[in-house]
């Protein structure tokens, strides 16, 4: 029996209340040798920071499992719009990627899209990406420096992000 | 291996289900809605998995937002309860609802919540609550009331509680807001009435539910989830 589906709703500007009690942005101890940052700023089509948006992450581990349930993760943005995730590069079959689910105030459901890792050899050969444009591309693929992945959200505009429909 | 052909669209469920992302009465919604086009991921590439819960790290303060504190919040005393279902009608069992909400005043316990109604010491307004084994979900409240926000003149929320569903994959992941029975403020309310299907909306407001109401006690209201709605037509780029 098809059933109707429940409408999503926004979260609204408070839902650091029933969301964000218990700090969710350390996937792995960041002690961990092969720990890196992934992070960066959420940011709206004037080009402004968002401090009012959620980042959950979701993602393999080293090995490309999900071991002892592991792959999830969740960070509110700070004033300037800013969200950072302590993890590891998910290993496994192909090229390794995190997804990621982006809520606000203002977005009535949330928006998906897929962080790739640069200079990545597997890039070439992954199924969607192969299919996108190379801006498309870019706009799924974090910048790095050292240990740390940067990968601003762009909601709107001529830098947005490539989201991936839901 | 010729390359995959991707679908590229405005918005995902546009008109059907879920509200679009641009819905220009929701003020935030116009900087904040991409207006590039979205990315239609070809089944093949939908990823299956999701986080899962059933740690056993939840309190029982968790599901009853009455016993938080050393007394009583003040406020109409609920019971809401319901089913979590997939779109095929199967219970969703072991998955984590998370609740926040105003208390009876419609004031939130946040530092950016300006409106000038008061705080309630034994009330904060969040909990958390798991899916049994058959899909079903129970927590104990009191009802919200209606706050105002400045999206346009005189704009008001009508009482709402959020919840927060997991579901099985990420990409079931729901945010929702479950309201009240007939509510006068629904007409004017932009959140509400971004989901343009009339029959879908219904299906944001509780029922009064004889069942759980308790004599002398609480009002049980029943709210029934329904995950995965996102699979609809969508409309082309
Ligand atoms: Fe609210």
């Amino acid at each position: 029996m098809a059933a109707g589906a429940t409408p999503s709703q926004t979260v609204g500007p408070f839902f650091a209340l029933g969301l964000c009690v218990r700090p969710r942005d350390e996937l792995v101890d960041p002690g961990r040798a092969d720990a890196i940052r992934l992070g960066g700023r959420v940011l709206d089509g004037a080009g402004d920071p968002v401090p009012d948006a959620m980042v959950e992450i979701w993602q393999a581990d080293e090995d490309g499992g999900h071991r002892n349930g592991f792959g999830w993760g969740r960070c509110g943005t700070d004033a300037d719009g800013r969200y950072e995730f302590v993890t590891v590069r998910p290993g496994g079959d192909g090229a390794p990627y995190a997804t990621l689910l982006v809520f606000a105030r203002g977005l009535l459901k949330p928006l998906m899209t897929r962080v790739y890792f640069p200079g990545e050899p597997a890039n070439e050969a992954d199924p969607l990406l192969s299919a996108l444009t190379g801006a498309e591309r870019a706009g799924l693929t974090a910048d790095s420096a050292g240990g740390c992945y940067g990968f601003d959200i762009h909601l709107q505009g001529e830098q947005q992000t490539t989201f991936l429909a839901l | 291996m010729s390359p995959l052909a991707v679908g590229r669209v405005r918005d995902g469920a546009y008109g059907a289900v879920h509200p679009p992302y641009l819905h220009a009465d929701y003020r935030s919604t116009r900087l904040r809605s991409p207006d590039r086009p979205l990315i239609l991921l070809p089944e093949e590439l939908h990823d299956p998995t999701g986080p899962v819960y059933g740690d056993g790290r939840l309190a029982e303060s968790d599901a009853d937002l009455t016993r938080q504190h050393d007394g009583e919040p003040v406020g109409e005393r609920i019971i809401v309860s319901g089913t979590v279902r997939d779109r095929d009608g199967r219970p969703v069992p072991g998955s984590l609802i998370e609740i926040w909400q105003a208390n009876a005043a419609g004031r939130y316990l946040h530092e950016r919540d300006r409106h000038p109604a008061p705080l309630d010491p034994n009330f904060t307004g969040a909990g958390r609550v798991l899916t049994d084994a058959d899909g079903r979900y129970r927590f104990v409240s009191i009802k919200p009331g209606a706050y105002p926000w400045r999206n346009h003149q005189n704009a008001w929320r009508p009482a709402h509680i959020h919840l927060s569903i997991f579901g099985r994959a990420f990409t079931e992941r729901l945010v929702t807001q479950m309201y009240f029975p007939g509510d006068p403020l629904f007409p004017a309310d932009p959140i509400f009435n971004s989901v343009r299907d009339p029959a879908a909306r219904d299906r944001l407001i509780s029922r009064l539910d004889w069942e759980t109401t308790t004599a002398e006690w609480a009002l049980g209201f029943r709210f029934d989830i329904v995950l995965g709605g996102s699979n609809s037509t969508p409309l082309e780029a």
